[in-house]
């Protein structure tokens, strides 16, 4: 027992010198070096994807003018004479995103509703997660549901005239996909409205559909837009679920019930083929995929700057 | 009285749209298990795949599957739990550090066929790595790589503030306090998340097609070279063909990748619950 | 084992004595030794010279000078706000961690200052240990949360000793001695508390500042600690923060009485042995607050 009575502060590191110069050791610097490496691999991959699109594109820029491809009415890649117009991709890609928004903007904001408004914890805790789920389903799954159950069950009884592979099945299926993250967000921006404010309405004698109504939403319409706008980007940037129950047919219209070809279904494609690597098909690959990075890039973008502005609006 | 009906309609439309989302769920789960049950069975389990439906298999797609997944943990792991070590504990408020989170955030954001075309450019091309099962990895792993991050910054915040004060106080370095007392206490949190993302990994197709990844395979794969193939690719595949015997093996694959990620979620959980059992602040 | 054994394994006077130390002679020798002039320099372990601390623009605690004897516990009490965390945060530089905060003036350290950018804070932290107002142990076992201040100070002599001799003399190692592969946050808040006091004293400081330590316990736990408090004052310099006028008045050999002026910032209004702070102040505001007639 006494031997633990021992002066011990001479055991750690030797007598003190006074009060060591400040310095950083050599394992403390390596370190932080690492880690700053790391997360500059961000960068490096968002400089290297720019990079990658930019020099592309500018390839198929030297054989296709810039106009032309911005401009033109028909997409056609495979079939002589080819013809370079990017607009039937980009209006068949929004015509997809729009009947995507139109479903799940509605559906979704009445969910966050519910779950932020009305349900009690212990059903927002159940409710909540199942929603996730279908966030998490890959999207190659709700391709073969759109094209084996959706288009032929549901679909084609209820519109005439709707072929197999239509803009109208993409956009429903990828409606469900976006579905929870316009919940999931906009359920965020319901519950960062300040409870004083709610409390308040109730206090006058509003209705829960009233304080919902005319307090909550219009104080989270910032960040519900915020959602609907990242939606739309997930919704323009759908790949698999897109290529199959849309079909590759570079329509320019404004028919939902026809096949259409989106720009995400061009790039998968090109790359399905045989395509030569350096021929003009896919170097136009590039050229639309950086078209979609721009779009997308501008919604994030957008999105992100509004989510900023209402953060401080309740701070 | 006009007030409490608009409040009911209003409910219910709020219930329909949450019963709607979920029934549209539960159709695809049934739906897919109508179709896929009857051929999943240990020979389409073992078996490779086959121009003739009723003989294919999917063990090559399996075994890509999990070597994918696998190959995305270990090269995310380290770098994404080191960047967002060091943007959540680093050097918070300067310039660069913004920078770099708006960044990851934007990254998350890029959709995955961008990341294809990227690794395409950079693994299959420039490094030359070739169309191979690697490449496809890699390319996998910087698209996740914004998720782990994401994830590692979240589970950095959740730890108190006062256990990075109680290393300090002992005498501990930047380093030491973040190794020694931070990411013990964030390891049920970022483990959480490099498992889901490897469920995301497992999950994505677009990218793949174009590192190549459509090749018929009916040999367990080799990572550096030669095709390979995965499940979602598999699924793709066979989707793609007009016959209803292609689109019923399609539904048993979606089986084994649906349960794959199942499994993958059921471990996420079962991490969380268990390594976080002693940590209540 | 009981408070009069640990009392009894406590150093005798003769091997608590400091080590002589060659100190890097960034102060000006003989500075003036504030209000508490005690006879012999070598009795002062932590004077304060002229410090101020400011968050950003706000100036949270003006002007003190303070000298905190070796090897006695000082309280300091004050209004809720005064500065009497940030006060004790700046004395083994914890108020670096916080961006935007600053600390002017001097803090002498065995003669050195502490303060400056050419000193190791770590090393300051190493040497003035410090205890939370939460009982903040590691989600580690028991063992670990000792072993980790000798571990990555280098320690290499044999740590299953040091863990237990820290462990007895934070008057726990009855208590833990059959489970120390448990979590540290299995135990009870009092026991969590005396195991944050057991890693403290395992880096052997010589300082231990105190924030609160008590404020989460339950008055059992609080008296354990206070006991404990005046053991370890035999060997350690303890400064101490609470809220708990019985608690200053029992455990402090000195009382430090701070509080805030009109621009909120936090001064020290009187300084004396706690029985004259408590029983014959000298100043009215003093007075006022040990009486419980504040605010
Ligand atoms: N991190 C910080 N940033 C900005 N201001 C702070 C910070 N910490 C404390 N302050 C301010 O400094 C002043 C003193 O705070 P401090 O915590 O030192 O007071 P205290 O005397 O310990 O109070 P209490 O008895 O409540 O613990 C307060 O006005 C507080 O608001
Ligand atoms: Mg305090």
């Amino acid at each position: 027992m006494t031997a633990h009575t021992t002066t011990r502060r001479t055991d750690i590191g030797g007598a003190f010198p006074g009060l060591r110069r400040r310095r950083r050791s050599r394992v403390e610097q390596l370190v932080e070096a690492f880690l700053f490496l790391s997360a500059a691999v961000g960068v490096l991959t968002t400089a290297g994807i720019v990079l990658v699109l930019a020099t592309e594109t500018a390839g198929f820029f030297a054989l296709v003018s810039p106009i032309d491809y911005l401009t033109g009415t028909v997409w056609s890649a495979s079939i002589q004479p080819y013809q370079f117009g990017v607009l039937p991709l980009i209006t068949s890609t929004l015509l997809v995103a729009v009947i995507a928004l139109v479903l799940a903007v509605p559906v979704g904001l009445l969910a966050a509703v519910y779950l932020a408004e009305y349900a009690s914890d212990r059903v927002r805790n159940t409710i909540k997660p199942a929603l996730e789920t279908i966030a998490g389903i890959p999207t190659i799954v709700l391709g073969f549901f759109a094209i084996n159950f959706l288009t032929p069950v549901i679909l084609q009884p209820l519109v005439p005239g709707l072929g197999g592979f239509s803009a109208l099945a993409a956009g429903v299926v990828v409606g469900l996909l976006i579905t929870p993250l316009v919940a999931s967000l906009s359920d965020d921006a319901l519950r960062a409205v300040p409870r004083a404010l709610r409390e308040g309405a109730y206090a006058m004698g509003a209705t829960r559909f009233e304080v919902s109504r005319k307090v909550v939403l219009p104080a989270a319409l910032s960040g519900v837009m915020a959602a609907v706008i990242l939606a739309m980007s997930r919704a323009v940037g759908e790949t698999m679920a897109v290529v199959l129950a849309a079909g590759t047919n570079p329509n320019l219209t404004l028919d939902p019930r026809e096949s259409v070809q989106t720009m995400t279904a061009f790039i998968v494609q090109i790359s399905l083929g045989d395509t030569p690597q350096d021929s003009i098909q896919f170097k136009a690959l590039f050229a639309v995929g950086a078209t979609l990075f721009a779009i997308t890039l501008g919604l994030n973008v957008l999105s992100n700057r509004i989510v900023a502005r209402y953060r401080n609006v309740y701070r | 009285m006009r007030r409490r009906l608009a409040g009911t309609v209003f409910y219910a439309a709020c219930i329909a749209a949450i019963s709607l989302t979920l029934l549209a769920l539960l159709l695809l789960l049934l739906d897919v298990l109508s179709r896929g049950l009857g051929h999943l069975d240990p020979d389409f389990l073992s078996g490779v795949p086959s121009r003739r439906p009723a003989r294919a298999g999917i063990m090559p797609a399996i075994l890509g599957s999990l070597y994918l997944g696998l190959i995305v943990a270990v090269v995310t792991f380290p770098i994404g739990v080191a960047a967002g070590i060091f943007l959540e504990e680093y050097t918070k408020d300067s310039f660069l550090n913004r920078l770099l989170r708006t960044n990851i955030s934007n990254l998350a954001g890029v959709p995955s066929i961008i990341y294809g075309i990227f690794g395409l450019a950079l693994f299959v091309r420039a490094l030359n790595l070739g169309e191979t099962l690697l490449a496809g990895a890699l390319t996998l792993s910087l698209l996740i790589l914004p998720v782990v991050i994401i994830a590692t910054m979240e589970a950095l915040r959740a730890v108190p503030a006062s256990q990075r004060e109680a290393a300090h106080a002992l005498g501990a370095t930047r380093w030491q306090a973040i190794k020694g007392a931070v990411l013990p206490a964030a390891a049920p949190g970022i483990l959480t998340g490099i498992v889901l993302s490897m469920a995301r990994a497992i999950g994505e197709t677009a990218p793949l097609i174009l590192i190549g990844a459509v090749t018929f395979v009916t040999y367990a794969p080799n990572p550096v070279e030669g095709g390979y193939t995965v499940l979602p690719i598999q699924i793709f595949q066979w989707a793609s063909r007009p016959q209803a015997e292609f689109q019923e093996i399609a539904a048993s694959a979606i089986l084994v990748l649906l349960a794959l990620m199942f499994a993958l979620n059921a471990l996420a959980l079962f991490l969380r619950v268990r390594l976080s059992r002693h940590l209540q602040w | 084992m009981s408070a009069q054994a640990i009392a009894e394994r406590a150093p005798s006077a003769d091997s608590k004595a400091a080590p002589t130390r060659r100190t890097i002679q960034i102060s000006t020798a003989g500075v003036a030794r504030g209000p508490l002039d005690l006879a012999d320099p070598g009795d002062v372990a932590v004077e304060m010279q002229d410090v101020s601390c400011c968050y950003g623009t706000f100036r949270a605690v003006r002007d003190i000078n303070l000298t905190f004897a070796r090897r006695e516990v000082t309280a300091l009490i004050g209004p809720s706000g005064c500065g009497k965390s940030t006060l004790l945060r700046s004395i083994n530089r914890m108020n670096d961690l916080i961006p935007g905060a600053r600390t002017e003036g001097r803090v002498l350290f065995d003669g050195q200052d502490v303060t400056g950018r050419e000193v190791d804070a770590v090393d300051v932290r190493r040497r003035i240990g410090m205890v939370f107002q939460k009982p903040n142990p590691f989600p580690k076992s028991i063992y670990e949360n000792v072993a980790f201040g000798p571990r990555i100070n280098g320690y290499r002599g044999n740590m299953d000793e040091l863990v237990e001799e820290c462990l007895h003399r934070a008057a726990l190692w009855n208590e833990v001695k059959d489970k120390l592969k448990q979590s540290g946050l299995s135990l009870s808040g009092g026991q969590q508390q005396r195991l944050c006091i057991a890693r403290t004293i395992a880096t052997s400081p010589e300082v231990i500042l105190m924030d609160e330590p008590c404020s989460a316990l339950d008055p059992r736990a609080t008296l354990q600690i206070e006991e404990l408090m005046r053991e370890l004052s035999e060997q350690y310099t303890i400064v101490i923060v609470t809220h708990n006028m019985q608690q200053a008045a029992r455990a402090s050999d000195r009382t430090v009485f701070m509080t805030m002026g009109d621009d909120r910032s936090g001064y020290v209004v009187e300084v004396g042995p706690t029985n004259e702070i408590f029983t014959m102040p000298k100043q009215r505001l003093t007075e006022d607050y040990v009486s419980g007639r504040f605010g």
